[in-house]
């Protein structure tokens, strides 16, 4: 349903460009939540926002196609890109706030969204009714405004516009990053509904084990490039990428006793990454292919790609 | 082990402001942040707070430390009553009781070379002269793996990153050799690769220093990981404590049954036993009667409604704020 | 501020960023009002007070600025002139800097009653025209060079005052300033080290914008006879003396006072206004 081929994303800016994704393909099919991991800076968001067409400047698009459902985001004008927001495809961010309006009733808000798109406004105020019930919210909630609300109540909210006109893909960013944990564990059960209900998700997380545990399918990104890309189940099993493998083995888990080993180095600058694999600086099987030639995301068993040299 | 630190019945409350009309009655609301929590720590201990924002867990930590002045109770450290502290004693006796806060970016001042805000509490407390806290301010450094230390010693904080300026605050807490620390979500806001090594960290201290250490998180799997007891708090309450290992894997209390329901995980991929709480957390400034959770337990009874449940040792040395335990 | 007169429109042909060009420009300027002062002997043709025949002379080769009434050199007035006007600007600023600064710090840093009561005084003193508190002060205290400097370092206390303590303020709310104390850092410690290096890019800014209009204040006790005796060169003075005869065609006698004064006020308003763009986008 959505082909992404060869995405490369830069920023512009004063003090040199900055690389955030480079050549980064992927596809999500209907009905599946396809998740990327990776630490802060590693170009997760950035993919997020090139799929919706809001790269903030001086950020750029400089290569690929986005394919959604035949046709290239890409070469579409601002206007056609608007028509299909929304409708076709659709973001909940971080802060709820990015797309609420302080200053005007929740209600309101909701029925816009659709109004917008040709909706008229009395089906479109009944909508809005069914869609708090399905984020569990009461429906006299429609009179309140953001600031009445609680974060979870809002991010719910944002949820059930992104959502009103039942786009076939939602991309949440980071949506529970600012929520507690039992509000994120409901978000999260929201999300899955949707999906159980032909919505595809696409998901962005730094946090590990809430990839992991929802998640079909996931592209672990390090430093603008996916390293690693399958199934969940099986990049838990087999992780082949030394830093998936590190990654996992540095996260404290609820359930295991578990030693966590730290991953030593940090990230690297995006303005001038490591020549060769950008992982090799920190990555104890490094060799010297490893530090001239930036290895490609092969398939090394079905459906499992990994980005490494040292992966037969 | 003996008890290095002795927390009894501590409240921190704030006053909320009112209306104008309230204010003419007469009346007086407080948000209670902290209300009425009792643990110990020992020396060498790492205990756990967790609970979620808005619970009171860092006001507790500040409260502590006096960072916050709380309203009632006593916080007894190595036998003295650190409440009771005047102002020069008080100041004095930090050297011995530190923290280590959340936000690497906002704990130090932008305008302080690093090496220098290492030194300087060595400086304040008349521990080394100018000379040797450069001295030890270069070892810190280099123990908290920032070499080569003589060129960290000169940078400033926006030189660094996260992860290092956290180096920086735990060099700076421990350059004192403390005998108590408080670590307020130290490791949160820290990217996730880096996470793993601060705790190392950590945990180096603890063992060198024979360091107490009161381990403030939201995340579960973190306080697993290095808390040997753990407290959860709930609107300013502690619900259960007890060995951390024993509370999580087999909570007792309905709201940590949630909230280690609610964390999620790599290898569990299916949920043992589902606790789902109505609603979201209430008003700290006015709670519901008796237990706190009562209006959002699926277990509760008419009893939670009007009668505050006790912390009661079930087992021996777990405790549980709950009517029906 | 009466700076912000002359900022106006030079704001609106450069637009309202003021930038790096703002910096450049304002940092030459003064840096050659500057030059001027320390070199005076060797960059004046003529002695400023002799006196000679040749009177209102036009700008010409032999007098580049013209002479005036008295037949003295206008530029060799000028360029002597420029020691008295800085003389002056900087003794006053730095007297309201060392009498402002810790009062706003100590005020913002403690808070409660005295925090109360300094305030009342200062924005009370604030609330005066500065011109002609200042007016007030010189002809209380007499004409002189350092009486014009007390009495324009009293009108300047209050701004410094009340930036330092709102800075103080916010700043005291700051993460780092808890972790000082936390190290049991002494109150003295907290505001010399924490929060002292924190505001000195306020202070950069408070100083280049205040110098500014402590030049017009000063060229305004100094027209009014209030700094300065004659025949000691001043750019004040010399613009007062030289307006009389405005009317009879003599514009130099004008014109070139004014435009020093002026010049000098713009280039510590540009200097401010840089400084002030870049602190508020660093601190975002």
């Amino acid at each position: 349903m959505l082909e992404v081929e060869n995405l490369t994303v830069h920023y512009f800016t004063s003090v040199g460009i900055v690389r955030a994704v480079e050549d980064v393909s992927f596809s999500v099919g209907r009905r599946e939540w396809f998740t990327f991991v990776g630490e802060s800076g590693s170009g997760k968001s950035t993919v997020a926002q090139a799929l919706i067409g809001l790269v903030p400047p001086p950020g750029k698009v400089v290569g690929g196609k986005i394919v959604l459902n035949g046709r290239n985001l890409l070469e579409m004008s601002e206007k056609e890109l608007r028509s299909i927001r929304g409708k076709e495809i659709s973001m909940v961010f971080q802060d709820p706030m990015t797309s609420l309006d302080p200053l005007r009733k929740i209600g309101d808000q909701m029925v816009e969204a659709m109004t917008e798109h040709g909706i008229d406004e009395e089906e479109a105020r009944e909508k809005a009714v069914r869609l708090l019930e399905s984020v569990n919210i009461p429906a006299d909630r429609m009179d309140y405004y953001p600031h009445q609300l609680s974060g979870g109540q809002r991010q719910r909210i944002s949820i059930a516009i992104a959502t009103a006109l039942e786009p076939c893909l939602l991309i949440a960013d980071e949506p529970t990053t600012a929520l507690d944990v039992i509000v994120q564990e409901a978000i999260m059960e929201l999300l899955n509904e949707l999906k159980e209900k032909g919505t595809s998700i696409t998901f962005v997380t730094h946090d590990v084990s809430l990839a992991f545990e929802r998640s079909d399918r996931i592209a672990v990104m390090y430093a603008g490039r996916i390293v690693e890309m399958g199934d969940a189940d099986e990049l838990v099993r087999n992780a082949m990428h030394p830093y998936l493998k590190a990654l996992l083995e540095s996260v404290p888990d609820v359930c295991s006793d578990k030693e966590v080993k730290a991953i030593p180095g940090n990230p690297p600058d995006l303005r001038n990454p490591p020549k060769g694999c950008r992982f090799h600086p920190r990555c104890p099987f490094a060799t010297d292919i490893c530090r001239t030639q930036e290895p490609e995301l092969r398939e090394v068993e079905n459906n499992h790609f990994v980005a490494c040299h040292g992966v037969v | 082990m003996p008890e290095m630190l002795e927390v009894r019945n501590l409240k921190t409350y704030f006053p909320v402001r009112v209306g104008i009309l309230d204010s003419l009655r007469g009346k007086k609301y407080f948000v209670k942040a902290v209300d009425g929590i009792s643990f110990s720590i020992d020396r060498g201990e790492i205990f756990g707070l967790i609970g979620e924002s808005g619970c009171g867990k860092t006001t507790a930590g500040r409260s502590v430390l006096r960072l916050v002045e709380p309203t009632g109770g006593e916080v007894i450290f190595d036998g003295v009553d650190v409440l009771k502290l005047g102002k020069e004693e008080l100041r004095r006796i930090r050297r011995r009781m530190q923290i280590i806060f959340q936000d690497p970016y906002a704990s130090l001042s932008p305008r302080m070379k690093i090496g220098e805000a290492i030194a300087h509490p060595l400086i304040i407390h008349g521990i080394a002269d100018r000379r040797e806290a450069r001295e030890i301010a270069l070892r810190m450094l280099k123990r908290v793996g920032l070499t080569p230390e003589e060129e960290y010693y000169d940078r400033y904080p926006n030189q660094l990153s996260g992860g290092q300026r956290q180096r920086v605050a735990i060099a700076r807490a421990m350059a004192l050799k403390p005998d108590f620390v408080v670590a307020d979500e130290a490791v949160s806001m820290i990217d996730v690769s880096m996470r793993a090594s601060i705790l190392e960290l950590l945990e180096e201290f603890r063992r060198d220093y024979r360091l107490s250490m009161l381990f403030i998180t939201h995340d579960i799997a973190v306080a697993r990981l290095i808390a040997d007891r753990t407290a959860v708090m709930y609107l300013g309450k502690i619900v259960e404590l007890g060995k951390t290992r024993r509370l999580i894997d087999n909570p007792i209390h309905p709201y940590t049954k949630a909230l280690v329901n609610a964390a999620p995980s790599i290898t569990r991929r299916e949920r043992r036993e589902k606790v789902k709480l109505r609603g979201e957390v209430p008003n700290a400034v006015n709670p519901p009667k008796g237990c706190r959770l009562s209006n959002r337990c699926p277990f509760a009874t008419d009893i939670c409604r009007t009668k505050e449940p006790e912390l009661r040792e079930v087992e021996s040395g777990h405790f549980v704020a709950c009517h029906l335990a | 501020m009466l700076s912000s007169i002359i900022l106006k429109p030079v704001k609106a042909i450069f637009g309202n960023r003021p930038g790096r060009g703002f910096l450049i420009a304002g940092t030459i300027i003064v840096l050659a009002v500057v030059i001027m002062a320390i070199f005076a002997p060797f960059i004046a043709p003529y002695n400023p007070t002799a006196i000679s025949s040749d009177t209102f002379s036009p700008p010409c080769w032999k007098h580049i600025m013209g002479t005036n009434r008295l037949g003295q050199d206008v530029f060799s007035r000028i360029v002597w002139g420029s020691r008295i006007i800085l003389y002056v600007v900087l003794v006053a600023t730095a007297f309201s800097m060392v009498l402002g600064i810790p009062v706003g710090l100590v005020s913002g840093y403690y808070g409660g009653k005295l925090d109360r009561v300094l305030s009342t005084v200062m924005d009370s003193i604030y609330a005066f025209p500065a011109l002609i508190l200042a007016i007030v002060i010189a002809v209380v205290l007499g004409p002189s060079p350092m009486n014009a400097a007390v009495a324009i370092a009293f009108v300047y206390v209050p701004t410094y005052f009340r930036m330092i303590r709102g800075q103080t303020l916010s700043l005291k709310g700051q993460l780092f300033v808890e972790a000082a104390k936390a190290i049991g850092a002494r109150d003295r410690e907290i505001m010399l080290k924490y929060i002292l290096p924190n505001l000195i890019p306020t202070i950069l800014v408070v100083f280049s914008l205040s110098v500014a209009d402590a030049i017009l204040t000063e060229a305004g006790l100094s027209f009014l006879g209030l700094s300065v005796t004659p025949p000691t060169p001043d750019w004040g003075y010399d613009l007062r003396v030289g307006q009389a005869f405005f009317l009879d065609g003599y514009w130099w006698l004008v014109f070139f006072p004014g435009l020093m004064i002026m010049l000098l006020a713009m280039a510590f308003a540009l200097i401010g206004e840089a400084l002030s763009e870049r602190t508020s986008t660093s601190a975002r």
